[in-house]
């Protein structure tokens, strides 16, 4: 009797064992389901463009839709570079988007480092300024500083895009000053000590230790300049100093939203999004790490 | 006199030491960019639109002193102001709390258990990726009426889908639904809070026998609180200055925000009447109300986040 009860007891035991695990087997089969059903949803519109950038016109206006192009019209691509100036725009806008990384390298590190590692009295009262100017909307200093660009004859040129970034941006400022802030005190002492000036411990203790902020810094700067397109839409009226944001508008004013040459229009933003992947495919790490500690828009 | 002045440089203890001295001048030279262009590019800029905003200034006209009229066009003469007033708190209050919503249940499914997670995160965050002029083109075509991806896949279920964009009543959802889709940035900064919480706190939670949902909502949420705040804060100033969008899908030609102003956001608004009307007086006054929005909204969240913003633990 004894043997039977505890026997029966351990086989219910062990089917109440196998009922959690089975439990925690479907659980886990439904979450994967959940996560990949979602995947799906996030998926689907790349999937759409692309599709839709290798269809043939007939095909694009097709109802219902097939979601796979046949034939493939790798020409939507030649057309997408060609019915618009894309190489130039593409050329002038990695011109802007560097003379602005590399004004901000050496401007926002200055101010950030007079921000952290320099002990002097300003430095409360500008920190407060640079937090506050973050919040700022850009509308505000908007029409002066168009008007003042006009007056000067810049309207048309890359300088209203490029040269405010010798002066430095509160945002990557800020990002700056909080990585700098990390970087232990006794490595600019023992500097001090040796007799070395702000400008040496700037140059050989701190850059060389800020390269992970500089990289957010650059990736971000790299992304905000590709993308504006209020920018470059006040400043640029002459169709050859255009950015790739401008040109893809362009796409719509010369063919039209739905037009037959959609194809080529989705080729061309899908040339234009490639960079943006293939960068955060390249350094992901360091986007990660810059959205978490910016936020990204 | 004479004698007491000459002497007193010596008598008196310098205020500084010499290296207070040097540090000051080095602070001042390191930070001296960005004091120029605070100067330059903030200072002098928002006090002239602070002054063009009580201007009638139509380049390249002068601007001409009319007092608070530009103000109270806007708030009584105006037909569109109110829609754009509209406009923008739909996509405040309606889009913002969606987006994070979303953005939350995301980086909760990204943060359990599960194989190839990086993979996934990857899915998620692509959409963030896109320039906003390439998300407009490419959402333009997927709700397109007709040909569209989501309307062709309702037909196949036997729904008509609305027109989407061409819809006065369903543009402002479309943007939503739009920016849900690109809303990878929250999700990772979502992510990486959850991925803060101390690990401690559930397990005893989970001896204390609380369900996963009590557990959600007691630690999770509280614990990530000053995150939450952080992206309703950018959301929200954000939102009020949304412009690519808007001026892709909605137009800024001679009918802005397109279809019937339904798209007339703020910042698109203060671009048509400063760019093409050049009513550059009226602009600025845009643009103070929109900077005064910001700084109340900002500092009415920041004051009611007292109560349910929690720091203690993070």
């Amino acid at each position: 009797m004894s043997t039977t009860m505890s026997e029966s007891g351990i086989a219910v035991r062990q089917r109440a064992r196998r009922m959690v695990l089975l439990q925690r087997t479907l659980g886990q089969m439904a979450l994967y389901v959940l996560v990949a059903a979602v995947s799906v949803l996030f998926l689907f519109p790349w999937l759409w463009l692309i599709s839709t950038s290798l269809k043939s016109p007939e095909q694009i206006i097709a109802v219902p839709p097939q979601l796979l192009p046949n034939p493939v019209m790798w020409i939507n691509y030649y057309y997408g570079v060609t019915f618009v100036d894309f190489p130039r725009y593409m050329l002038n806008t990695l011109i802007i988007a560097t003379s602005v990384m590399l004004a901000r390298i050496v401007s926002c590190t200055l101010v950030a480092y007079a921000l952290s590692i320099v002990d002097w009295p300003g430095k409360p009262i500008l920190f407060a300024l640079v937090l506050a100017t973050m919040m700022l909307p850009g509308q505000v200093t908007l029409i002066p500083l168009f008007i003042i660009y006009s007056r000067l004859g810049w309207v048309n040129t890359f300088l209203p895009l490029t040269l405010p970034a010798l002066f430095g941006d509160a945002f990557f400022i800020f990002l700056m000053r909080q990585f700098f802030v990390t970087i232990p005190r006794d490595l600019v002492d023992a500097a001090r000590m040796d007799g070395a000036s702000h400008f040496d411990i700037y140059l050989r203790v701190v850059m060389p230790l800020a390269r992970p902020a500089l990289a957010t810094l650059v990736a971000f700067t790299f992304i905000w300049t590709y993308n504006d397109f209020m920018g470059p839409l006040i400043y640029l009226k002459d169709r050859d100093l255009w950015t790739l944001s401008l040109g893809m508008q362009g796409f719509t004013q010369r063919y039209g939203a739905g037009g037959t040459a959609l194809g080529a229009m989705m080729a061309a933003a899908t040339l234009y999004t490639l960079p943006m992947i293939v960068l955060f495919l390249a350094a992901q790490k360091t986007f990660i790490r810059g959205i978490v500690t910016t936020g990204l828009k | 006199m004479a004698t007491s002045v000459e002497v007193s440089p010596i008598l008196r203890r310098p205020r500084w030491s010499k290296r207070a001295q040097r540090e000051f001048i080095a602070g001042l030279l390191f930070s001296a960019p960005w004091l120029i262009g605070l100067v330059v590019f903030i200072g002098y800029p928002m006090i002239t639109t602070l002054y063009y905003s009580f201007t009638r200034y139509e380049i390249p006209l002068e601007p001409r002193w009319i007092g608070w009229k530009n103000y109270v066009d806007l708030f009584t003469g105006d037909r569109f102001f109110p829609k754009v007033l509209y406009n923008s708190a739909f996509l405040t209050f309606i889009g913002i709390p969606a987006q994070l919503v979303f953005a939350l249940l995301c980086a909760l499914l990204l943060n359990l258990k599960i194989r190839g997670q990086v993979i996934w995160r990857t899915i998620y965050v692509l959409p963030t990726l896109m320039p906003p002029v390439a998300l407009a083109l490419l959402w333009r075509w997927i709700l397109n009426p007709e040909l569209g991806l989501v309307n062709n896949a309702l037909k196949a279920i036997g729904i008509t889908g609305p027109l989407w964009f061409a819809s006065p009543l369903w543009s402002k959802p479309s943007i939503i639904i739009m920016q849900m889709w690109a809303v990878g940035a929250m999700t990772i900064i979502y992510l990486a809070a959850l991925q803060g919480v101390p690990q401690e706190l559930y397990e005893a939670a989970e001896i204390d026998g609380a369900s996963k949902t009590q557990q959600f909502w007691s630690i999770t949420l509280p614990l990530i609180s000053p995150v939450t705040l952080f992206q309703l804060i950018t959301g929200v100033i954000w939102s009020l200055q949304f412009f690519t969008e808007a001026y892709i899908i909605g137009g800024a030609g001679t009918s802005p925000g397109a279809p019937e102003g339904s798209l007339l956001f703020y910042g698109l608004y203060l671009y048509v009447q400063a760019f093409q009307y050049l009513n550059m007086g009226y602009a600025a006054a845009m643009a103070w109300i929109l900077f005064a929005i910001t700084a109340l909204v900002t500092w009415l969240l920041l004051r009611v986040s007292r109560r349910w913003t929690s720091y203690d633990l993070v």
